[in-house]
């Protein structure tokens, strides 16, 4: 994704302010490879829709440009651009059946009719309706509506999909099913896809790589298993996954490791990743299940005191909240194997992590 | 409801579901729905006695004037009767017991002043009845045997075939004449139904104008309302109720003043051709006639009605989201096509809405054709105030306006065969 084949799509220092006064994307670059699954990630009013809109030619960006396949598409509207598009609410065409909804990007096109029932024809098996082309979008539930959504902005073969929190008005068991779905047409298919959701768990199984934004600004742009295990900030430690946060000022700075004065006391090693110098703040994230309970005395370079605050059973595992270094938010996840002894609250135990766990990073926020 | 159906239901038949109090679950359940109608029932009552009185009943009583006749038989009965021997197409007067007969009617009438009201019903048929009827009556007294002769000697139209004629026909206490002038056509004296003259057909022509002026105006209205109603659905709600104000003054200023103000744009001296002449396009001689005929009429009514036709549609087209065009867009549709063939197919209901709503009030619109219309731009209502207010011949009026509401109800059932009348929005 570096180096060999040319990004289909370039974002180049885009910029864009709906009232002139407040950017909501500052400085955006990103580029999409050809073939690939990218997700924009991020909290509500992050930007993120407002991208896509811009690449889907809906909204003009204020600065800045976006390549298309090498082109420069600030110029081109929306309907030469030729890039698939799924809305929220999908947009299916209330006065035109299902088949006539597929069919609408093919007369466009001036396709000749045997061609046209092919492709509806084949759309539909793809998405699992080959009944369901006479319906009208309001005799479909809203799982298969969601499907002739996604049929419709494939059937006529783009380059390029983007889809703005598709599965959005879905109860948990269907959407956990249509990202399945969605993800094998994409394999299938080859079909360049940027996807957009708040839910960092469908970003997690869909994406080949995920950009979490925050503020107008992308955070970071990663495979989802860089994401949770190497966080460059502080943001995306928080935003992606559980995370235990220490708050403090870094006393040494040693090659790979620093040394922190957390606030609640204690001086923690930590794997210096994106810090200022000695004596500036920095955030330690840590995440649960990197956390050992009562480890063999110097087994680990950081062991500390902590008191049991609270036990909730999980099945698997144990969530053990903690106080520890004057934090007393700072959570365990214990494995639920017979030869741990049981804790209760109230406990006084040993914590105790590596240094390639615990990374030191921003102080912001 | 019947124990019949119930059985039917439950062919077990024996074990009848029992509320817990012992009362058979089908008899209770029918008790509580019963109250719960009596209750609906209570409620649309006062509406439902409004709508009677005000409504229904005068357009029966309308509907049944249109073909009443009874006056004739009421004033003359006696003349009815004899005339029911008579041969009207023997060619001879009536026989001399005829004559009797009315002098005997005339005598009561003219005690009892109705000689006038029958003398005016008959001069619809035939013009001259009214002052016969009239002068005879007023004259009763003098009149002796022979009636036939003296009758004759003091009126002569008595001595012709033909009032004879019109007289035995409209005896019957119901007749069609009042529907056959609605629509140009006429008796002759001997009950042959003919076509008017040209020179003397008027309501014929005048429906087909109030039919293609209220056409007109509500292509005019749609042009006009459609892409103000666009604008005011994708505006931010604080411009679009400013606008929408705007559009709605029409409702709030008097109808008078309004009209007035039409009057001094159009006419004449008045501001358009003022304006029309300084520029240069016509010249002071060649000013344009713009008021008191079909043109000011309809450049009034569309003003007027324009409400009625962005109402319907500025609430459709609020309720079409926005991603419906952006997905036209984003299939390839160019904008035109994204328009024609994904917006205004969903904008139907309201065209359909408000081209029914703007059409039916302008079909029987009277007020601004009455003011602005002249002679060349009244409407089929205006005759109907006409005939209600100055000529005093009800039959007519309500024959014309029961057609009216004939056509109208035709156009609801044609629009209902065509687009649905489920699918119609109003505001
Ligand atoms: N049409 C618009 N006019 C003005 N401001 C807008 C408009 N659309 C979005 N914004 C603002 O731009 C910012 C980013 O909005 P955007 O819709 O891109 O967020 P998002 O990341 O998609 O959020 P969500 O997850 O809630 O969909 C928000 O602060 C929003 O208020
Ligand atoms: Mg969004």
């Amino acid at each position: 994704m570096t180096d060999s084949p040319p990004p289909l799509v370039r974002f180049e220092n885009i910029q864009k302010s709906y009232d002139g006064r407040i950017l909501v994307v500052k400085d955006l670059n990103l580029n999409v490879a050809q073939g690939e699954f990218l997700t924009m990630l991020g909290p509500s009013g992050s930007g993120k829709t407002t991208c896509l809109m811009m690449l889907a030619g809906f909204e003009p960006a204020t600065h800045g440009e976006i390549f298309l396949k090498d082109q420069p598409i600030n110029r081109v509207p929306p309907h030469k651009r030729g890039i698939g598009m799924v809305f929220q609410n999908y947009a299916l065409f209330p006065h035109m059946t299902v088949a006539e909804n597929l069919s609408f990007p093919l007369e466009v096109r001036k396709m000749d009719k045997p061609e046209r029932e092919r492709r509806i024809n084949r759309a539909l098996e793809m998405v699992q309706l080959g009944e369901f082309g006479d319906r009208r979008p309001a005799q479909l539930s809203g799982g298969q509506a969601q499907r002739v959504a996604v049929a419709r902005a494939l059937v006529f073969d783009p380059d390029l999909v983007l889809m703005d929190e598709p599965l959005g008005a879905l109860d948990k068991n269907l959407r956990e099913q249509m990202q399945y779905e969605i993800k094998h047409i994409h394999e299938n298919l080859g079909v360049t896809v940027v996807y957009v959701t708040h839910d960092q768990s469908e970003a997690l199984t869909m994406s080949n790589r995920i950009a979490v934004f925050n503020d107008g600004v992308i955070q970071q742009l990663a495979p989802p298993e860089d994401l949770y295990e190497k966080p460059l900030n502080a943001f995306v430690a928080n935003f992606i996954g559980e995370n235990n946060r220490l708050l403090g000022r870094i006393t040494g700075v040693n090659g790979d490791s620093c040394t922190v004065d957390v606030d609640g006391g204690g001086s923690v090693v930590a794997n210096s990743i994106n810090i200022g110098g000695e004596g500036a703040r920095t955030t330690l994230s840590l995440r649960p299940e990197r956390v050992a309970i009562n480890p063999e005395p110097g087994s680990l370079p950081n062991i500390f005191d902590a008191n049991v605050e609270e036990l909730i059973y999980l099945g698997d595992h144990i969530r053990t909240r903690v106080a520890v270094c004057g934090h007393d938010d700072f959570v365990v996840k214990i494995p639920n194997s017979s030869h741990h002894a049981s804790l209760e609250v109230g406990n006084s135990v040993k914590v105790g992590w590596n240094v390639e766990d615990c990374r030191a990073l921003d102080s912001s926020d | 409801m019947t124990s019949a159906t119930a059985t039917d239901a439950n062919p077990a038949g024996t074990g009848e579901v029992m509320t817990a109090d012992g009362v058979p679950l089908r008899i209770s359940l029918a008790r509580a729905r019963r109250r719960s109608r009596n209750r609906a029932l209570l409620l649309v009552a006062p509406l439902f006695l409004f709508v009677l009185i005000t409504f229904f009943i005068p357009i029966l009583s309308m509907l049944f004037r249109s073909v009443e006749n009874q006056i004739v038989g009421e004033t003359l009965p006696h003349t009815v009767e004899a005339l029911q021997q008579w041969d009207e197409s023997g060619g001879d007067l009536p026989p001399e017991e005829v004559y009797a007969a009315l002098v005997e009617d005339l005598r009561i009438a003219n005690e009892t002043k109705t000689a006038g009201k029958v003398g005016r019903r008959m001069n619809y048929e035939k013009s001259g009845f009214a002052s016969l009827f009239r002068t005879t009556a007023r004259r009763i007294k003098r009149i002796e045997a022979p009636y036939k002769e003296t009758l004759i000697k003091a009126k002569k139209d008595w001595g012709e075939l033909e009032t004879w004629q019109v007289l035995k026909r409209e005896s019957d206490a119901y007749t069609l004449s009042y529907y056959l002038a609605a629509v140009d056509f006429s008796y002759t004296p001997t009950g042959e139904v003919l076509k008017l003259p040209d020179d003397r057909s008027l309501y014929v022509g005048l429906f087909w104008r109030t039919i293609w002026m209220s056409l007109l105006i509500t292509v005019l209205c749609l042009i006009l309302a459609y892409p103000i109603s666009y604008l005011l659905s994708t505006l931010p709600v604080k411009t679009s109720n400013l606008l929408m104000i705007l559009v709605l003054l029409p409702f709030w200023t008097s109808l008078l003043v309004r009209t007035s103000a039409w009057i001094a744009l159009l006419q004449k001296e008045g501001v358009i051709n003022d304006l029309l002449v300084w520029v240069g396009l016509i010249g002071d001689e060649h000013r344009l006639t713009m008021i008191h005929n079909a043109t000011g009429t309809i450049v009034a009514m569309t003003h007027v009605l324009l409400p009625f036709m962005v109402l319907p549609l500025y609430s459709v087209m609020k309720t079409i989201p926005p991603s419906y065009m952006r997905a036209a867009r984003s299939l390839g549709a160019t904008p035109f096509m994204a328009f024609v063939r994904v917006y205004m197919p969903n904008t139907v209901p309201g065209i359909g809405a408000g081209a029914l709503l703007v059409f039916i009030i302008s079909i029987g619109y009277y007020i601004t054709p009455a003011l602005v219309g002249g002679q060349s731009g009244t409407l089929i209502s205006n005759f109907i105030a006409y005939h209600l207010s100055i000529s005093l011949n009800w039959g007519l009026a309500a024959a014309l306006g029961t057609i009216l509401l004939v056509l109208v109800l035709a156009l609801y059932i044609l629009y209902d065969k065509i687009v649905g009348i489920d699918n119609m929005k109003m505001g």
